[in-house]
């Protein structure tokens, strides 16, 4: 039964006891996705036990620079973001949304019938809370909802972490995104590490995050430790690498289409797509049919895709941003710009995987600040109507 | 709490994309028939207990043929008569050639439809000038049945109809047994005149400037290729008639029709949904730029 007391009093779980968090989850049948470290890089998958996480690890980022390097306080989320995101666990980047198989005299459709995976996501920040929340208004904000989105999503039961050290790349607090959590989160940590204890000071944020709470170990915490742990995440916000000017960020790109810098950008740009499958709100997929060699049995799979292919836009006619010029303003646009039209926010988070995980290290904050810098005038709205 | 919170912002009643979005019905052909060299038009009758979901004039349906892929195809035929799903393509891609072999009482799979329409109910008392190039008479289509069939609740109603050569023109019979009627202005012109043909010779903006209707009271409804209708706005615009009384139809990469996948986008626009049929005001910010 929940503790409503809870919901309002933060609580202190020792370092020691927070493998009862895991074991609780998975006893309610929760699959427990979390950070490790594999490959030199942080990032989620499934970890059962707390000494798994990348304890004593931090990362070192710049444009195009990612680095692990040891911390000498043992603590357990002393990093940033990583590479990956929460959307492979909510949108699988491969899915087989129905097969169809011949039959006499045309074809059936076999639906799709997987039980829907019940994720404990532990560890999503502040930025990451936020990138979840535009994932619901693409997949289930519009009259046409995602369903396995849908399940997955009510299903998850999210530990945010509030994040007690900032990123070079990391703009989340000029965009109001973090380093704090906000609501949306079951169980939300901070970590305190001190001379004195390695401990968690924990908010609920739902009657199942109580639940579950209520089979960790835990105490009311003392003023001071509640304190603490607000100062650590105050002071990961003085100490963001990057910021991002949002006034007039939606007229400015608006104004910026024939901006000569997306030229410049263009001859840097790759186009090899690392940032949108880095970013933890692009959404964009394709599908593909298939077949079998016998050719009596087909496939339907969805698949994340990139706006950085010249194929995304492919009509008769051809491609539509045959230009890596068009494509790096159609994403940087559609972040900053069109999205604000389309959902109502902010399309990016301002959690800097794109910075980090570029090849060549564009940075969406300086590319703004270029077209900023050198702002260009309106053009005229009617000028197609009077062009011959 | 969560849940509910999501629960809150869905609509009263939501289709979900796993049943119904990304599923298609299956449908087989009822009729084929070549409309010109490249050029088909199938009647498709669905295959199992469902019937056909009603249409609006200028909507689309994503097309699956059996493992090759899927495409959206704008509906051709008759609002009035939503059983028979009408569809008139071209064969240029992989999708498109293998419709072009598909005979009777072949299968294929259907979605939809989607999307914006032709706003005819909202333009009852106008003039009404239909502006079509090439294969784009096909979502026009939908548009004359509705108009003819309504006819006495419109003002003028005027087909302008580009074609490359006489043999390309699409819907020929139709066309020449609305041209005869009193109450239609139909004009037609090709880019190239072939055999006998004794008719008009040029783009079909061209022949805006001397079209029979009353700019203040018209509303211009245009699908063709994207070139085409950026001279036809502005060949309107010329004779009065403004981004506010103009409509045109769009074509994107599409792969969901539900506003999911991203492909469609212009501007801020899904076209999947919010189009394909936009008031040119809608679109005027980005229309006739390059690669939006």
């Amino acid at each position: 039964m929940a503790d409503y007391e809870q919901l309002d009093t933060p609580s202190v779980v020792l370092r020691a006891d927070l493998q009862r968090l895991f074991d609780s989850l998975h006893a309610r049948g929760y699959e427990t996705i979390a950070p490790r470290v594999e490959n030199g890089a942080i990032i989620y998958d499934e970890v059962t036990s707390v000494d798994a996480l990348p304890a004593g690890w931090t990362d070192e980022q710049e444009g195009g620079f990612y680095r692990l390097e040891g911390r000498d306080d043992g603590a357990l989320f002393g990093y940033t973001v990583g590479p990956q995101s929460w959307k492979r666990y909510l949108s699988p980047p491969i899915r087989r949304l129905w097969q169809a198989r011949k039959n006499g005299d045309g074809f059936e459709i076999v639906h799709e019938d997987a039980p829907t995976p019940h994720y404990a996501l532990i560890g999503v920040r502040a930025c990451e809370l936020h990138a979840i929340h535009h994932l619901d208004d693409v997949y289930l904000g519009g009259s046409t909802i995602d369903a396995d989105y849908q399940q997955r999503r009510e299903a998850a039961f999210i530990v945010a972490v509030n994040c007690g050290k900032a990123g070079n790349t990391c703009f989340c607090a000029s965009l109001g995104t973090g380093p704090a959590v906000g609501p949306g989160y079951d169980l939300a940590l901070t970590e305190l590490v001190t001379e004195r204890e390695h401990a968690f000071v924990v908010t609920v944020g739902s009657e199942r995050g109580a639940d579950v709470l209520a089979d960790v170990p835990h105490r009311p915490a003392a003023p001071g430790e509640f304190d603490l742990a607000e100062a650590i995440v105050a002071e990961a916000a003085r100490h963001m690498g990057r910021t991002l000017e949002t006034t007039g960020l939606k007229e400015l790109l608006y104004r910026s289409f024939e901006h000569p810098h997306w030229d410049e950008v263009a001859e840097r740009c790759l186009t090899c797509g690392n940032c949108t499958m880095v970013c933890p709100t692009c959404f964009c997929f394709t599908v593909e049919d298939t077949t079998d060699l016998t050719g009596q049995s087909a496939e339907r799979w969805r698949r994340a895709d990139s706006c950085f292919t010249t194929a995304f836009t492919f009509i008769t006619s051809g491609s539509q941003r045959a230009s890596a010029k068009a494509r790096y303003r159609q994403w940087l646009t559609h972040k900053l710009a069109t999205w604000q039209d389309q959902f109502g926010s902010l399309g990016c988070v301002g959690c800097g995987r794109c910075i980090t995980w570029c090849p060549v290290g564009i940075d969406l904050t300086a590319e703004v600040a270029a077209l900023r810098a050198e702002e260009i005038g309106q053009p005229q709205p009617e000028a197609v109507l009077e062009m011959a | 709490m969560l849940a509910t919170a999501i629960h809150e912002r869905q609509p009263a009643v939501a289709r979900t994309f796993a049943t119904n979005g990304c599923v298609p019905y299956r449908c087989r052909v009822t009729e084929r028939h070549q409309e010109n060299d490249d050029t088909f038009t199938v009647e498709l009758e669905p295959a199992g207990a469902r019937s056909h979901a009603a249409f609006a004039a200028g909507q689309f349906n994503m097309l699956y043929v059996f493992g090759l892929g899927e495409i959206p195809i704008s509906i051709s035929g008759d609002p009035a008569r939503p059983d028979r799903l009408v569809h008139t393509t071209r064969a240029v891609g992989t999708v498109t050639r293998a419709m072009a072999t598909l005979r009777r009482g072949d299968m294929i799979g259907v979605r939809g439809p989607f999307g914006s329409s032709w706003p005819l109910d909202d333009l009852k008392g106008k003039d009404i000038v239909l502006v079509g190039g090439g294969i784009g008479l096909a979502p026009l289509r939908p548009a004359l049945y509705q108009l003819v069939a309504q006819r006495g609740d419109y003002g003028r109603v005027v087909l302008l109809y580009g074609a490359r050569t006489p043999e390309d023109m699409l819907f020929r019979a139709e066309l020449e047994r609305w041209r005869s009627r009193f109450d239609l202005e139909i004009f037609v012109t090709v880019d190239r005149a072939t055999g006998d043909w004794h008719g008009n010779v040029g783009l079909v903006t061209a022949l805006i400037p001397r079209a029979p209707f009353e700019p203040q009271n018209a509303v211009a409804l245009i699908c063709g290729p994207e070139v085409m209708m950026r001279y036809a706005v502005q060949a309107l615009h010329k004779r009065g008639v403004g981004p506010q009384q103009t409509y045109l139809s769009l074509e994107r990469n599409m792969k969901c029709g539900t506003a999911m996948c991203g492909h469609c986008q212009y501007g801020p626009h899904f076209v999947c949904r919010d189009g394909p049929v936009f008031r040119m005001d809608q679109v005027q910010r980005f229309f006739g730029k390059w690669e939006v």
